[in-house]
């Protein structure tokens, strides 16, 4: 019993990370663009979160304020790679997947270029501890499960509600959703069909690069090449096994990291399984549900992948 | 710009010109409607009736002209300064949200509704309530835009504009989906409506135009050839200053089906996209050297009819017998192997392949045979000859035969087709909107190969919205509706009203 | 609009993207305040100085042309290729055991078969992903992605345990890599003291290859009609699923040889990183090479300057060489974002009107 609660607990934060980015990938996706890039995006967002704080500690404690200017300056960095991202898609048209990729390679690229340079080496920080929640986190079991955790975690599970109303509730989600949609129509009755693409691109750079920031500051308190391991990539597949609802899609991610619990528990048990296997479960995991997923597009964004332009016929 | 909520005595503009690449789609246009007044702006496809709409809406910038409301000069800069001025549009294809509720649909446009933390519903209701009942125009605001039918997807979209304070209503062919009856209803409706507002409809369909307008404009190639009441001109007259000559279209004058059935279709049923039946246990045969015209309200299963037979949908039960065998379910290669010709509805997409050249696309479907490919080596001669032979012969205007596909005219794409599939001597056609948004040049042409290849014992099962096209050409005419073959009548017995009538269900069709 | 015009304007607009592209680039340089100017002749200029440079460039050369080469077959049928890294991946490790379990075959034998057996490798692996999209509409950007990563894994997985290194094991070192493999596998080293080998004249036979199969038969014009426009292709009798199946067995049987290239012709035996990014540097490679093989061959020569070129910059400039991901991926969005301009027939003629219209007036006036 012991043992199956440290690996629930254990599992929440790792599922963090995976939830934030596809949040922010739902926006984008319900707007009718898919970031490939998510990838570069989380890198960006890992390097420019551990580097305030280093620069102001070194590796060492530092006052908590700092770690939070790193969050802001990532999302900052997010948001403007989000931007830099639409101008290739929604101003100039190009084709989505590709560019996604080009994106993810940039993203990944100015990461390990920047922090060898201002960083360097297996450099770690101290991050930001875990906050116990005050009476809460003394529930026998629940507490241990659910409020002993860092302030990162909780925020991505209240984000889950928050994204909900946001998207069905408030006049901005309402658009967001039409352009994904009908674009035609969204334009035809004055909306801006590109100001809200661009602006669905920044939200959902802005929370990939959160993610980005959480792994670097909360989960690893470090950064490498190959700190996002596919999570982005992931995220993207999330939204669409999700079928773009915020609920579903914190049930993918929850779904996604007990596959990597499954591989900690496993080895804790001592059952002796080539390792690599285990690794592997996650992603063979992503190609099992997106074969067996029923395309349910009739409640999605149907306009997805599609550039607008108001001059053509279809 | 403010919501101006003065009425619109007069909605005026002068020399409207908008360029395209290539195209002149609005040559110094002036127009001028007051208030109560139904005009009907008439043309061919392509004349520029729609751009000038869209220019009305804000949605285009014209590159010289101006606009006048009420005497007042108007710049829109986007739609929105057109709502603002109580400028409202219905276009062709709706421009609703599917997968919202109508009163969703209607918030998005409801600007007074949108506080940034919340979004106001019951506001948007309320004005929901209030148009509803003024125009006695019922919709169900909760209701989920794909749950509803075309008619009242139409009624929505009217509410919509209504909402938005629309004092000047512009519809773009609005009875192109609806039933004649539907039809009558939104004629009863329009007039209704004209007492408080003015409109402007656009329209190909003469009877409408002499039923609704006061006033009616004729634009042929994005001039304005003609302006007058309504009530001076036949609609002979109007459309001959439609197409600027007498129309005269081939007849089929021809005695038909004495060589025996060639295409059987039996007690079909074949489902939807959506799941649902689109083909309810339907029944038809064409003969040999025979042409059936099939009418319709588009929606009823034309589609899934065409790419049943063409081996693109699959069959759920019941038989096609094409020359005595079977085909149902056959591979799209089988039924064309089999002698099948397919000149399909979208041209653009399915028809060509818009990035390969000419020549490439009129081997498309032989490109494996042995006249074009030596053990899976193109014959780069042969291909070219074909092309330039039946470039010739079916008068393909381009500057050469290697340019795309994509960059030619409506016309000339729809002449490639054509060629490719006569070139292959079928034994049978579908042809499924042939001259959809064809001027009137190409769609004789491509009449008179209809006939040609029916004289020649070819079996034809002509699809079209266009019961003129389809009463000249056929020998019968069959009604579909819901998935089912209404009736199947000679086409001297085929008047519009009894075709009308068919269409919209009734199957007790004896002249009264 | 006059034919000099729409030239002159293609090239307008290109230059205008590549500038665009080096300004980026320089942006991060400067950000880590490395010598833009430098930086930038080293990666083009440094490796040409001598004959071993040269060498190296063409020796990259093999890997990404062949790798572009099955990432064009893949998307001219309408099917995007990301997984280039795990079918390279597999195809090392067919390679490998084929030249494990038969060393004493001679050369004649034993190269065309494990190059065989690192193109069946590489096959399957991209047959995967075909599969799964012809048959169950799963998009190949993520299926192919995911693959990578298992591929990764069992890469790892088998270096590690099965073909790991005899001597490895009794040293207790234990680098994951294989024994050093037959020397009947090995590809010919022909110009002395450098290390290019026979596997150059393979690429350009299969650069070949590629354009006879896509442009001259009517299985590459199936192939292409099914990726220029699958409901076109449909409609005139093509099988597109299949065609998009064999088209992804085709990319990964590719980047399969190419692994198995590397090896017998690099490495002579399997270790971690020899994909290192050739995978996603060959999509850069096909689509700067106007995903044709005649623009494939120069692309890959650049690319192989580019990749060789940022290795040295860490030495000679202080630039980290994931400098050269950053170009790759900024060099992918300048494309991606030309192509678009460059179809868009109203821009020019807006263009042309700008630029004209000024001098037109000037001559109308004259005139009166």
């Amino acid at each position: 019993m012991e043992f199956i609660v440290n690996i629930v607990s254990l599992g929440i934060p790792f599922s963090v990370a995976l939830l934030i980015a596809s949040l922010g990938e739902m926006f984008n996706q319900r707007a009718g663009v898919f970031n490939l890039g998510c990838e570069g995006l989380m890198a960006v967002g890992a390097f420019l979160g551990l580097l305030i704080p280093y620069l102001v500690g070194g590796g060492a404690e530092v006052p908590g304020i700092y770690n939070y200017i790193g969050i802001a300056v990532a999302m900052a960095g997010g948001a403007l790679l989000g931007l830099l991202f639409g101008l290739v898609v929604v101003s100039f048209r190009a084709p989505q997947g590709i560019a996604g990729i080009g994106m993810q390679m940039f993203g990944v690229g100015v990461a390990g270029t920047l922090f060898r340079h201002f960083v360097g080496g297996t450099q770690s920080v101290i991050g930001i501890p875990k906050t116990p929640i005050p009476l809460l986190a003394d529930i026998p079991i629940l507490g241990e499960l659910l409020f002993q955790h860092n302030p990162l975690v909780y925020v991505a599970f209240i984000l889950v509600p928050v994204a909900w109303y946001v998207l069905f509730k408030t006049p901005w989600g309402l658009r967001v959703r039409a352009v994904g949609t009908n674009p035609r129509a969204a334009d035809s009755i004055g909306i801006q069909v590109n100001r809200v693409r661009f602006q669905a691109l920044m939200v959902g750079g802005a929370m990939a690069a959160l993610a980005g920031a959480y792994l670097s500051l909360c989960q690893v308190k470090m950064f490498s090449d190959d700190i996002i391991a596919g999570r982005g990539f992931i995220a993207v597949a999330l939204v669409y096994f999700g079928h773009w609802h915020p609920v579903k899609i914190m049930g993918g991610a929850l779904l996604f990291t007990l596959a990597q619990s499954l591989q900690l528990a496993i080895q804790g048990l001592g059952i002796d399984f080539p390792y690599e296997f285990l690794v592997m479960l996650p992603y063979v995991l992503v190609i099992i549900v997106l074969s067996v997923s029923r395309n349910s597009q009739k409640m999605g964004p149907t306009a997805l992948g599609k550039p607008f332009n108001r001059e053509m016929r279809t | 710009m403010e919501p101006n909520m003065k009425d619109i005595h007069s909605l005026r503009i002068e020399n409207i010109t908008k360029r395209f690449p290539g195209v002149l789609a609005c040559d110094a246009i002036s127009l001028e409607v007051k208030k109560g007044e139904i005009v009907a702006l008439v043309g061919e496809n392509g004349a520029g009736k729609t751009t000038l709409m869209n220019i009305l809406m804000g949605l285009y910038h014209p590159d010289e002209g101006s606009i006048f409301i009420n005497d007042e000069r108007v710049h829109f800069r986007n739609p929105n300064d057109a709502f603002a001025c109580g400028i409202g549009m219905v276009h062709q294809q709706y421009m609703l949200v599917p997968n919202m509720t109508v009163i969703e649909n209607i918030a998005l446009g409801y600007k007074q509704a949108w506080n940034p933390l919340k979004l106001n519903l019951a506001m948007v209701r309320e004005r929901i309530e209030e148009v509803s009942k003024h125009y006695n125009l019922q919709v169900d605001p909760d209701a989920y835009i794909w749950q509803l039918s075309v008619g009242e997807q139409q009624r929505v979209e009217l509410v919509k504009t209504l909402c938005l304070g629309a004092r000047f209503l512009i519809l773009d062919e609005p009875t192109s989906a609806l039933t004649p009856q539907e039809t009558d209803e939104l004629i009863l409706l329009l007039r209704r409506m004209s007492s408080e507002l003015s409109i402007i409809f656009i329209s190909h369909k003469l009877q409408e135009v002499k039923d609704l307008s006061s006033k009616v404009a004729i634009l042929r190639h994005g001039r304005i050839v003609f302006q007058g009441n309504t009530i001076d001109h036949s609609s002979h007259d109007i459309a001959a200053l439609m197409t600027g000559h007498e129309v005269r279209l081939p007849q089929n004058d021809a005695p038909a089906c004495t060589m025996g059935p060639m295409l059987q279709l039996k007690n079909l049923r074949v489902k939807s996209d959506r799941g649902f039946l689109a083909l309810d246990d339907l029944s038809l045969y064409v003969c040999k050297g025979e042409i059936v015209g099939l009418a319709g309200v588009s929606g009823n299963g034309q589609k899934e009819l065409a790419e049943a037979i063409n081996g693109l949908r699959k069959v759920e039960s019941g038989q096609i017998i094409f020359d005595d065998i079977d085909i149902a379910n056959f591979s799209p290669r089988q039924v064309i192997d089999a002698g099948m010709g397919y000149v399909p509805e979208e041209r653009n997409v399915e028809g060509i392949v818009p990035s390969f050249s000419i020549k490439e696309n009129l081997i498309l479907k032989d490109v494996e045979e042995e006249q074009f490919s030596n053990r899976s080596f193109m014959k780069k001669r042969v291909i070219e000859n074909n092309g330039e032979q039946l470039r010739k012969q079916f008068d393909i205007r381009s500057p050469n035969i290697d340019v795309a596909a994509g960059s030619l005219s409506g016309g000339n794409i729809q002449k490639v087709i054509l060629a490719r599939e006569i070139a292959r001597n079928p034994k049978f056609l579908v042809a499924v909107y042939p001259t959809r948004g064809l001027d009137m040049g190409a769609a004789e042409f491509i009449h008179k190969q209809l006939l040609q290849k029916r004289n020649e014992g070819v079996g034809i099962l002509l699809i079209s919205e266009e019961l003129e096209e389809i009463t000249n050409l056929s020998d019968q005419v069959a009604v579909i509706f819901k998935g089912k073959i209404q009736k199947v009548i000679p086409a001297s017995e085929a008047s519009r009203r009894r075709l009308g009538i068919l269409m919209a269900g009734v199957k007790d069709d004896e002249e009264i | 609009m006059t034919k000099r015009f729409r030239t002159g304007y293609k090239i307008g607009v290109i230059i205008l993207a590549i500038i665009t592209a080096m300004t980026f680039g320089a942006l991060i340089l400067i950000a880590i305040g490395a010598d833009v100017f430098k930086t930038y002749i080293v990666i083009l200029t440094e490796p040409l100085k001598n004959k071993i440079g040269v060498t190296e460039v063409l020796l990259r050369l093999v890997p990404l042309s062949i790798v572009a080469l099955g990432i064009t077959v893949a998307y001219r049928s309408g099917i995007i290729n990301i997984g280039a890294e795990g079918q390279m991946a597999i195809g090392i490790l067919t390679t490998t055991a084929l030249a494990l379990a038969f060393p004493a075959l001679p050369s004649y034998i034993l190269i065309p078969a494990a190059l065989l057996a690192g193109a069946l490798g590489g096959a399957v692996w991209g047959f995967v992903p075909g599969f799964l999209k012809a048959k169950l509409q799963v998009s190949e950007l993520l299926s192919t992605v995911m693959l990578n990563y298992i591929a990764a894994q069992l890469y790892t997985f088998f270096l590690r345990g099965p073909m790991l290194d005899p001597a490895e094991i009794t040293m207790g070192s234990g680098t994951p890599q294989s024994m050093r493999l037959s020397r009947n596998l090995d590809l010919t080293r022909f110009i002395k003291g450098t290390r290019i080998h026979t596997g150059l004249f393979i690429a350009l036979a299969l650069a070949l290859f590629i354009y006879i199969l896509l442009w001259k038969t009517s299985f590459g014009y199936k192939m292409r009609a099914a990726g220029a426009s699958a409901r076109a292709a449909r409609y005139g009798g093509i099988n597109v699923p299949k065609y998009l199946i064999i088209s992804m067995v085709i990319s990964g049987a590719f980047a399969g040889i190419a692994g198995g290239i590397e090896i017998a012709g690099v490495h002579r035996r399997a270790i971690e990183g020899v994909t290192s990014g050739y995978g996603f540097s060959g999509i850069v490679v096909a689509l700067f090479g106007g995903l044709h093989p005649a623009g494939i061959v120069p692309a890959a020569f650049f690319f192989g300057l580019l990749i060789y070129g940022a290795d040295m910059t860490q030495r000679l400039v202080g630039v980290p060489a994931n400098m050269i991901q950053v170009l790759q991926g900024i060099i992918i969005l300048t494309i991606v974002a030309t192509k678009m301009v460059l179809a868009n027939p109203y821009l020019m003629q807006r263009v042309e009107e700008k630029l004209f219209s000024a001098s037109r007036r000037g001559k109308t006036e004259e005139v009166a």
